[in-house]
């Protein structure tokens, strides 16, 4: 149990610039705990001998011609964005922050 | 930012071994994206050419180019590559707004072609295998514009702008394995290894493989070991290498830099290191250790790639000739010295001069225009040679010599013209009124004019002492600006001299 810590969750929400309250972060820690609890059982009946399975249809090569579509105005694109300047997303200075 | 202490090439040489890697991306010049049906385009309005699967949109789902897929393959074969039966995309985690789904659709333990080697040529003439580990597809990100801070570079921002229009157009990434024995030849063979890559790719027609453009990108590991010892050393990944010249030097700057501290008993930090053109330095970017966790999976939205046997066959036998092989074509067509063609190949010019003797140019004129004048602007403005100029433009600058319309000494005016962006030859010529005046009335005027300032000359002249019109030849080709054949002005001075 508790393989997810609330540190690593308010880490991964600060990196995806999700706001979270002390609570979500407390309430999201145990949910995310619980799917890595049913994830690794799943994994104790998964032996070497079943092959690693990405996609449920048994499908391949599925294509498209190289024919340009539609396409967005710049309007549309920035329509969800928080800040926008010159056509183009506003986002806050990266490497600051990571170092 | 305190300056590396570096250590002298040959000396670092002595110590250590240089060892290199390679990854080269190469943007496919497909008409649309990798996984949706946005336009490739270069040079648009900000965030025109997306759509909701560029952006990441909840809903939006890729799917693959066919178009994308062929290019890889082909270039998967140039290189010497087996193709993979089955191939899988993979998506790569990371968080960055260069990507705004947060993670990159690329390839992983199932890359479409692996195990290839290409062969490169150096100025000595030598030529030396480089192995291919692997090359892979995967989608390009999109453009940061960092605002703020002193220099416009990532450090010291205040905030960035997002441009999408290159989120998700089709890359290759050709990685090498480590590549040993380069010796003093280390920048040379970085600079010829990626000199190769754009003339395969360039002679596929799946890139336009201008790397001002950023459609073929290198970022160059080197690492040093101790002359004696096995272990390979702690590598450095040198990114932002946008020239060939640029690749050249960057090796060459990480081996003496590398050499300095590991010689004063310092460790090399495992790093992504930015390569800074106008110092010609290298800075440190993020350590590697804990960014390297990119939590790789496969990709659920998208489905194996299975091609088939004929379709590789096919491929295969619509390859164009070696790029050895083409090399000793090119060079006997062309008609050149082992010189002259090693001129035009170092300096990374072959598919200009190409593609100038197609635009109509002569292969001498053609030659000469890269390796010389064009070559020698390039460096002056520390820039690469096929930034400056069409290989259009140049062939048309050749017409206008061959046609008397240029001296040579007005055409490389007009180049100036053309690489300052004042359009064609012919519209630079006719905006700054360049053409040679070929009008004799007007030659007439300015000599009549400067005879008459000088009447000693023309005495001179007269007395059958013809070569004092040297003197009146300079003063008319001053009033001409330069504009007029001096062969003919002569002719007409010793005409008027009454010595004709």
């Amino acid at each position: 149990m508790s393989e997810i810590s609330e540190q690593q969750v308010a880490h991964l929400a600060n990196l995806a610039r999700i706001a979270l309250t002390p609570e979500e972060i407390s309430s999201l820690t145990s949910e995310l705990d619980t799917i890595v609890d049913s994830i690794a059982k799943v994994q104790e009946v998964a032996t070497p001998d079943v092959p690693a399975t990405s996609h449920p249809v048994p499908l391949q090569n599925v294509f498209r011609d190289d024919v340009v579509g539609q396409t967005l105005t710049t309007e549309q694109a920035l329509a969800n964005a928080p800040e926008s300047a010159d056509g183009r997303f506003k986002v806050s200075a990266i490497l600051g922050e990571e170092q | 930012m305190a300056r590396d202490r570096v250590m002298d090439f040959d000396k670092a040489l002595e110590l250590f071994e240089p060892v290199l890697g390679f990854e080269v991306h190469v943007e496919l010049n497909t008409k649309t994206k990798m996984f949706s049906a946005a336009p490739n385009g270069f040079g648009d309005a900000p965030n025109t050419n997306i759509s909701p699967v560029c952006l990441g949109l909840p809903g939006s789902l890729p799917v693959v180019n066919e178009q994308a897929v062929r290019y890889s393959i082909s270039l998967g074969l140039a290189l010497g590559c087996s193709i993979a039966p089955m191939s899988r995309f993979a998506r790569k985690n990371y968080f960055y707004p260069d990507l705004a789904k947060n993670y990159q659709i690329s390839q992983f333990d199932e890359p479409i072609a692996f195990e290839g080697q290409v062969d490169v040529e150096l100025a000595d003439g030598s030529v030396r295998t480089i192995p291919i580990e692997r090359a892979h597809m995967e989608e390009d990100a999109g453009k940061l514009t960092h605002v703020g801070g002193a220099t416009g570079r990532i450090q010291g921002a205040e905030y960035s702008l997002v441009d999408y229009n290159r989120a998700g157009v089709p890359l290759v990434e050709i990685v090498t394995k480590p590549i040993f024995g380069a010796e003093h030849q280390a920048p040379e063979l970085a600079k010829a290894y990626v000199a190769t890559i754009r003339d395969i790719v360039i002679a596929l027609g799946i890139s336009d493989a201008r790397m001002e453009r950023g459609n073929l990108r290198c970022d160059a590991n080197v690492s040093l070991r101790p002359r004696g010892q096995e272990k390979l050393g702690t590598r450095t990944e040198t990114k932002n290498v946008n020239s060939l010249r640029s690749v050249e030097r960057a090796v060459r700057y990480e081996i003496q830099r590398q050499a300095a501290i590991l010689a004063d008993g310092g460790t090399i930090t495992q790093e992504t290191r930015h390569w800074h053109e106008d110092t010609g330095t290298t800075s440190a970017g993020r350590p590697k250790s804990d960014a390297d966790d990119y939590r790789y999976f496969p990709e659920p939205d998208l489905l194996p790639v299975v091609p088939s046997p004929e379709l590789i066959e096919e491929l295969r036998a619509a390859l164009p000739e070696a790029p050895a092989i083409r090399r000793r074509r090119l060079k006997e067509t062309w008609g050149f010295t082992d010189l002259e063609f090693q001129d035009v190949a170092n300096g990374g010019l072959i598919a200009e001069v190409e593609l100038t003797i197609a635009a109509g140019a002569s292969p001498q004129a053609a030659r000469k225009w890269w390796t010389g004048e064009i070559s020698r602007l390039a460096n002056v403005n520390g820039v690469e040679a096929t930034s400056l100029v069409s290989p259009e433009n140049v062939a048309a600058l050749a017409r206008l010599v061959d046609a008397g319309t240029l001296t040579d000494k007005l055409a490389r005016q007009v180049l100036e013209g053309v690489t300052a962006g004042e359009g064609t030859p012919e519209e630079v010529v006719e905006k700054r009124g360049l053409a040679v005046v070929s009008d004799d009335g007007a030659l007439v005027a300015a000599i009549d004019e400067a005879l008459a300032a000088q009447p000693d000359v023309l005495a001179k002249i007269q007395d059958g002492k013809v070569q004092a019109a040297g003197a009146v030849i300079g003063a008319v080709m001053k009033a001409m600006r330069g504009q007029a054949d001096a062969a003919r002005v002569r002719e007409l001075i010793l005409e008027r001299a009454g010595q004709a």
